[in-house]
């Protein structure tokens, strides 16, 4: 940027992963422009799936850090700790935080995330010990209910929920996981792939109450739909979550179930730009629009909105839902569509499901132990986002975990002997 | 800055990079003493290639390629893997061991070392070679460690 240039002024609202990429976005382009972040939570950017491993002891607060201590400081970053924006007043492009703060920007990247979605439950408010699962003084406040003789009920069977029981079930008593859907990760697995995992988690010491779920609460007693009753001490709320939408929707902004986004981050406002958890993009391998609530695709998108709101030039144009989550030993990686003709191999270690549709990777379902399942994955991951035509790929080296070898010769001669 | 690229015509599928990478990465000084009898977790495996025109099986050694736009960086849900001077490395006290980072790599460079931490070529700058075992014991110069473009 040239001295008689003025120097541009960067607001970002959020300070996880998206808008940590954005700060790295704008910096790879814009050394100088001034750069705010309004943080809600007063921590510095932390690896927030990395919650329930804390409380698995198999990490701490310290390596939670999603970066080194002197990162806001190189990149001349002013961090508010514990403000909240309130409202944009797009037509004077300043943002307005709860203190009274006005900030004016030139650019604008809401990184707001999602919150939990707490379903009006009859009879919560008379819950003493609930929480939910999201952030880091959510598990540290659970951590400080838990004792060796502590039942926790779980609502919901989700990734937050089931990350949530593998982090505690070593510290308490009894982990009991309930969920209205009738399988386990109902996002992410088909039933057969749903219930090898649930075995595994049972297997471990989980019990689940599933097709049920509380229909009311009355002090350490839930209520099934079912007309069931649990009893436990601490009750952990995991249902879903909604993305944070309110700054772009009061002013006007488009939003469906996320801020909508296009493959810049831009959002239907002039000089505002979305990224993260709180966004609707293009899911590529379905062609829909949806909320892809998963942390990569938090980065790629604070990166690409970093880097256009300076002036660069990126777009995301090949999103797809991924996911790689372990519990106890047994992993199951996704990815894509669950559309088309589908390929299976099952071993006594791991059940395998690929999708093709029109000489197309659509999508696939790993389920297993042991790494070596899962080493032709990331070439299939690739597949799906590239949606190169399959032909030239040999699908069953691919399935047998070939990776990148199961490719054509040419693909491979450029990937090995060259810079990729 | 110089990788190690792949004649994959000269590979003989011996595995000695497997070998030589354990080693070279176990911090010892006999190599009978690190490999015998034990589970090897190299950083660079030799995998089957698709059979073209079915001439006989071929063999590839695949380890990381240092690209220049990496997923595992940016997919890390653990802040665990960074560029250090042009080297993709990981902290392997900060990984958890996730595997997304395999989720997303699209050449299967990553994979677990014994205790289920990811671990990855990191061309033999955080050990005692000092330069890439793998490409130093190579009978047939079918690894090479040199610049190419960029």
């Amino acid at each position: 940027m040239s001295g008689s240039e003025q120097i541009k002024k960067y607001v970002i609202v959020g300070n996880g992963v998206a808008g940590t990429a954005c700060i790295e976005g704008i910096r790879s382009t814009d050394k100088t422009g001034k750069i705010t972040v309004v943080a809600e939570e007063t921590h510095a950017a932390y690896c927030r799936p990395l919650i329930s491993y804390y409380l698995e002891q198999k990490t701490d607060v310290c390596r939670m850090q999603y970066r080194d201590p002197g990162f806001y400081e190189r990149n001349g970053v002013d961090v508010l700790y514990g403000r909240r924006a309130i409202h944009i007043r797009s037509d004077v492009k300043e943002l307005e935080l709860d203190d009274g703060t006005v900030l004016p920007y030139d650019a604008l990247c809401i990184a707001a995330g999602s919150s939990p979605f707490v379903p009006p439950f009859e009879g919560l408010d008379s819950v003493g010990r609930k929480f939910s699962f999201m952030t880091l003084d959510d598990a540290l406040s659970l951590e400080k209910a838990l004792t060796p003789s502590t039942r926790v009920l779980i609502v919901g069977a989700g990734l937050i929920g089931l990350k949530c029981a593998e982090g505690i079930l070593g510290r308490v008593a009894s982990v009991t996981v309930c969920d209205l859907a009738d399988r386990v990760l109902s996002s992410i697995l088909d039933a057969e792939c749903a219930s090898v995992m649930q075995k595994n988690l049972e297997d471990n010491g989980i019990s689940f109450m599933l097709g049920d779920s509380a229909a009311r609460f009355d002090g350490n007693t839930a209520i099934m739909k079912s007309g069931r009753t649990v009893e436990f001490d601490v009750l952990v709320l995991a249902v879903g979550v909604r993305a944070n939408t309110s700054l772009i929707k009061d002013i006007g902004g488009e939003v469906n179930r996320g801020i909508v986004v296009n493959s810049r981050m831009e959002t239907s406002v002039p000089g505002i730009y979305a990224a993260g958890d709180c966004t609707e993009g293009n899911d590529v391998s379905s062609g829909a629009r949806k909320v892809i609530a998963i942390l990569p695709n938090a980065y790629f998108q604070g990166h690409t909105a970093g880097t256009v709101m300076a002036g660069g030039s990126e777009s995301l144009e090949n999103a797809i839902p991924m996911n790689s989550i372990g519990f106890f030993g047994v992993h199951a990686m996704t990815a894509g569509s669950y559309t088309g003709e589908m390929h299976e191999e099952k071993t006594e270690s791991c059940l395998k499901r690929l999708f093709t549709e029109d000489n197309i990777l659509k999508g696939f379902i790993i389920i297993g132990s042991g790494a070596a399942a899962f080493r032709g994955a990331g070439t299939m991951t690739a597949l799906i986002r590239s949606r190169a035509p399959l032909s030239g790929v040999d699908l069953e080296l691919l399935m047998h975990s070939g990776g990148a070898a199961a490719l054509d010769g040419g693909e491979r001669r450029k990937i090995f002997g060259g810079v990729v | 800055m110089k990788r190690v690229y792949v004649n994959e015509e000269w590979c003989l599928g011996c595995r000695l990079c497997e070998y030589n990478c354990a080693f070279a990465n176990s911090g010892l000084t006999d190599m009978v003493e690190a490999l015998r009898g034990k589970p090897v977790f190299p950083r660079i495996h030799v995998e089957t290639v698709s059979a073209e025109g079915k001439e006989g099986q071929r063999t590839i050694p695949i380890s990381c390629r240092h690209c220049t736009d990496p997923m595992c960086i940016k997919s890390c849900i653990a802040g665990a893997i960074s560029r250090v001077n042009g080297v993709v490395s990981i902290d392997k006290n900060k990984c958890v061991g996730c595997f997304t980072c395999m989720l997303v790599c699209p050449y299967g460079a990553l994979a677990p070392d014994g205790d289920g931490v990811m671990q990855k070529c990191e061309l033999c700058v955080k050990n005692a070679c000092g330069t890439p075992a793998c490409v130093a014991g190579c009978p047939n110069r079918a690894i090479v460690f040199e610049e190419r473009g960029d």
